[in-house]
């Protein structure tokens, strides 16, 4: 089976400073995957080379065995990946319905209604919402609405960064329930970066651990969770 | 601190404390209007500059200052004047009203011609509103609506109205055939500004735009050979109404031969009024449509936040160049429309100044309302017309009245937003709720 997305040895620098060196990751259709790393390890430089900028120095990006290293980021979002970005980057004075139908700018097909229900059924504050501006959301909800928005351009790969951003842990663990619902009940394929180890650990199929640019681990999520060095550096030595 | 610290100050103190405000609100009003006021300079008998003093000018301003602010403070406290952006009442009873206001408008403008008692005069300041209207419109689409930041929008105004005037002198082209021609030709340098431009926001965006506006009237000044350089360009044919000219002849092919009507110069003015209303009210349907649709939310998303819209596949150069291409082309709309009315057209006509004061309709009106910029070009432009008589004090008034919309309503006289799209009932966001923008 091809996966769906394929990291070949990439790198990636800004200018002089180099981010990610040799890393390699596959995504297989229907998984969820977590890459998880402390501050400035390079997660959130992956993502986005993921999706065109920048541009990795080395190393090829496959998205289906389709070659879409560098490839423009409106590109790669038209073939069916959508990204909710880190720190969740809502349009604030736009009611939630805009937000969620500036989604479905990169749909190709026309009518974005089924989108909407989909979005809907998943997370039914958004219906209340709906006229709202997104501003005044509380951040539980603006993540859900980065995600839904997300979800209207019925992508086939979901680059989530960092849901758990800045949120409480009930309304974490309500975000993570929506993700592997999704992903059950739809097969959407997930790459979920997080910083959160324990939970997202807990949630995906397999996991990798980013070290200073380099994938230092791999493995499955329970598997890496279980691993005294995962423990140690990331779970606060066991309280997690 | 006791609690009598915290009770309202005595009338007593309340004196001391106005006086000690306004003393200093005229030490601040001094240093302003000494070098502005008091001291002028005036072209001498030889032609050199004398210096003339004014001191008595400057005097009774600083007066009339300790006296407003004194009784202002004595009237409402210190902190009388809070700056609000919620709906204040005059804005909620025109919200209400609003489903009027639009319309009201639009009726005294179709209908102004023929109110009793409106002159050429008033036609004349009407016409002059009009095009500022316009190309406040024009300036809203790229500040307004896309958020990018434009200190040069007049250089699309001249390239509208060079456009005009050099294709009919050089290639005898009508003005008909010219207005879509100049709209084009300034989108195509809106393009041309657009493109070095697109990962420049805000302060720097400003800069590279002013510079553009100014390259462009320096472009016109000096190349005499073409443009006829600080002479302008002269004899600019006027428009026809459908092929009939509005000369004063009277004879088979003008105007009032054709509608045996006195010939009359007023005809021309009144087809003038109408062919801008008519230009503006294009601009503002346009934007107005295309708010509605894909394009239009992807600018408004863009001003929010332009790295969200990366992040969702919007196309952000082909977006940014779009809003730049069509704001200028309803400048450039606005400029044959100028050339043709004032039939002379020099770089004169297009300094910063001017694009300044469009930017400032758009700001004061409130950033992406229509109505709201419509009603800050009738005010500014109107405004000014009618203080006339105040001549050079006319800007300090202009100044004045731009200083208090800000420190009063920050986002402006119309600082609510619509959403563009709704289940249902719209309801508008109050500005109180929208947070500042992100430059």
């Amino acid at each position: 089976m091809t996966p769906l997305l394929e990291v070949d040895n990439v790198s990636a620098a800004y200018g002089a400073v180099q981010a990610l060196t040799d890393v390699s990751l596959r995504v297989m259709p229907g998984e969820i995957v977590t890459l998880i790393g402390a501050n400035g390890a390079g997660k959130s430089t992956l993502l986005m080379t993921i999706c065109g900028a920048p541009v990795p120095r080395a190393g090829r990006i496959r998205l289906a065995g389709e070659d879409i290293t560098g490839e423009k980021t409106h590109l790669t979002m038209r073939r069916g990946v959508a990204q909710s970005p880190e720190g969740r980057r809502i349009f604030p004075r736009m009611t939630v319905y805009e937000n969620l139908l500036m989604g479905a700018q990169a749909l190709t097909t026309g009518d974005p209604g089924p989108q909407l229900e989909q979005v809907f059924t998943l997370f039914p504050r958004m219906k209340e919402r709906l006229a709202q501006r997104g501003g005044t959301l509380s951040g539980g909800e603006q993540q859900m609405l980065a995600i839904g928005r997300a979800l209207m351009s019925k992508p086939r790969l979901l680059l989530l960064d960092e849901p758990s951003l800045g949120l409480a842990p009930l309304v974490v663990r309500q975000i993570f329930g929506a993700i592997r619902q999704l992903n059950e009940s739809t097969g959407l394929t997930v790459l979920l970066v997080e910083q959160n180890a324990n939970q997202a650990l807990r949630l995906a199929h397999r996991g990798y651990v980013l070290v200073n640019g380099r994938i230092t681990m791999e493995g499955g999520g329970h598997e890496l969770l279980a691993r005294p060095e995962i423990r140690d550096a990331y779970l606060g030595g066991g309280h997690g | 601190m006791s609690a009598a610290a915290l009770a309202p100050p005595r009338p007593a103190g309340r004196v001391q404390l106005a006086l000690k405000d306004a003393l200093i609100a005229t030490a601040v009003a001094a240093i302003l209007f000494v070098p502005m006021v008091a001291l002028r300079t005036d072209v001498g008998t030889a032609g050199a500059l004398a210096l003339r003093y004014r001191w008595t000018d400057a005097a009774i301003l600083c007066g009339l200052v300790f006296l407003g602010r004194l009784l202002l403070v004595l009237w409402t406290g210190r902190r009388g004047l809070q700056p609000t952006t919620s709906a204040g009442p005059w804005t909620r009873r025109l919200q209400q009203a609003g489903r009027f206001a639009a319309p009201a408008f639009l009726i005294v403008a179709l209908l102004l011609p023929v109110i009793p008692g409106v002159d050429r005069y008033e036609l004349d300041l009407g016409i002059l509103v009009l095009t500022y209207v316009m190309l406040g419109w024009g300036l809203n689409i790229v500040v307004g609506l896309a958020g990018l930041l434009d200190l040069g929008y007049v250089a699309f105004y001249a390239v509208g109205a060079y456009s005009y005037a050099l294709l009919a002198q050089y290639f005898g082209l009508s003005f008909w055939v010219c207005l879509p021609l100049a709209g084009i030709l300034a989108a195509f340098w809106g393009i041309l500004l657009g493109f070095p431009v697109l990962r420049l926001r805000g302060d720097y965006l400003a800069i590279v735009t002013l510079a553009f506006g100014e390259i462009i009237r320096v472009v016109l000044l000096n190349w005499v050979s073409l443009t006829g350089g600080p002479n302008g360009i002269s004899g600019i044919p006027r428009p026809s109404f459908f092929g009939l000219s509005f000369s004063m002849s009277g004879g088979e092919g003008t105007f009032a031969g054709f509608f045996g009507l006195e010939p009359s110069s007023v005809h021309r003015v009144i087809f003038l009024y109408y062919l801008i209303l008519a230009l503006a009210l294009l601009t503002n349907w346009v934007t107005i449509r295309l708010r509605r649709q894909p394009l239009g939310r992807a600018w408004e998303a863009l001003r929010e936040d332009e790295i969200a819209c990366r992040a969702l596949g919007i196309n952000v150069t082909t977006t940014k160049l779009s809003a730049f291409a069509l704001g200028a082309m309803f400048g450039g709309f606005a400029g044959a429309f100028f050339a043709t009315r004032q039939a002379f057209i020099s770089p004169e006509s297009f300094t910063f100044i001017e694009s300044a004061i469009i930017l400032a309709i758009v700001v004061l009106g409130g950033l992406g309302s229509q109505i709201g910029v419509a009603i800050a070009a009738l005010v500014l432009i109107g405004g000014t017309e009618l203080f006339r008589d105040l001549q050079e004090w006319r800007m300090l008034v202009f100044g004045g009245a731009m200083v208090l919309i800000m420190v009063l309503r920050p986002r402006g006289l119309v600082g609510t937003r619509t959403p563009s799209i709704a289940l249902g009932k719209r309801r508008a966001i109050d500005g109180n709720l929208v947070g500042e923008g992100h430059g």
